[in-house]
């Protein structure tokens, strides 16, 4: 699957999670959804991490839902989340994928190990104690 | 009588529970969902006992979560 997002929206992503590392940042992601499964995220939402921990996040659920009423009032489709892993690689933990409920959504994640910060995007999906991951063609433009 | 769910109008039984709306709306994963009623969360344990009324707004959500 293929899911874009704006070198401006990125650019938002990498400031909030550097504003608030060395704890995990993260939020949504709403856009559209063509017939083929492209995706294209039109708006990023920077959500407060309940946990404020280093290893963990939850997104604040009263966030989360004014969140889904403002994407649902803007006409455009709840597409998935964003987390940052401030000082591990962009790839689900353990923990992210037991979390992945939501077999519909993208998982991005954004890695500020390195020098240069780096953002995936995944589909996981099947029972919690087996999930399978797949990495989406992730554009940035 | 008319509910709201997920931002659309529904026509269910009266004294329909939040429980037998996450049925019949088939939610997926139901045991990771949290369900808010004009805006106010409920507790996973009322899921059963909460009754719905008239124009209620729904809302199911996943919690999002994860660590690195």
């Amino acid at each position: 699957m293929q899911i874009t997002i704006t070198k401006e929206d990125f650019d938002r992503l990498v400031e909030h999670a550097r504003s608030v590392s060395p704890k995990e940042a993260c939020g949504l992601v709403a856009g559209e959804e063509t017939t083929d499964g492209t995706r294209e995220i039109k708006r990023v939402w920077l959500l407060t991490n309940i946990d404020h921990d280093e290893e963990h996040f939850s997104i604040d659920p009263r966030e989360q839902l004014a969140a889904v009423k403002e994407i649902r009032s803007l006409g455009l489709t709840p597409l998935g989340n964003w987390h940052s892993h401030p000082a591990s690689p962009s790839r689900p933990s353990e923990e992210d994928k037991r979390l992945a409920n939501d077999s519909r959504a993208s998982y991005l994640i954004l890695s500020l190990e390195g020098e240069e910060p780096v953002l995936n995007a995944f589909h996981i999906e099947g029972p919690a104690e087996k999930r399978t991951v797949r990495k989406e063609d992730l554009i940035i433009r | 009588m008319k509910i709201t769910v997920g931002g659309e109008k529904r026509e269910v039984e009266e004294g329909l529970t939040v429980s037998a709306l996450i049925a019949a709306e088939q939610v997926e994963t139901p045991e990771y969902v949290t369900v808010s009623v004009n805006e106010e969360f409920i507790e996973n344990g009322a899921f059963d006992t909460h009754i719905l009324k008239e124009g209620d707004e729904v809302e199911f959500l996943y919690f999002m979560g994860g660590g690195c």
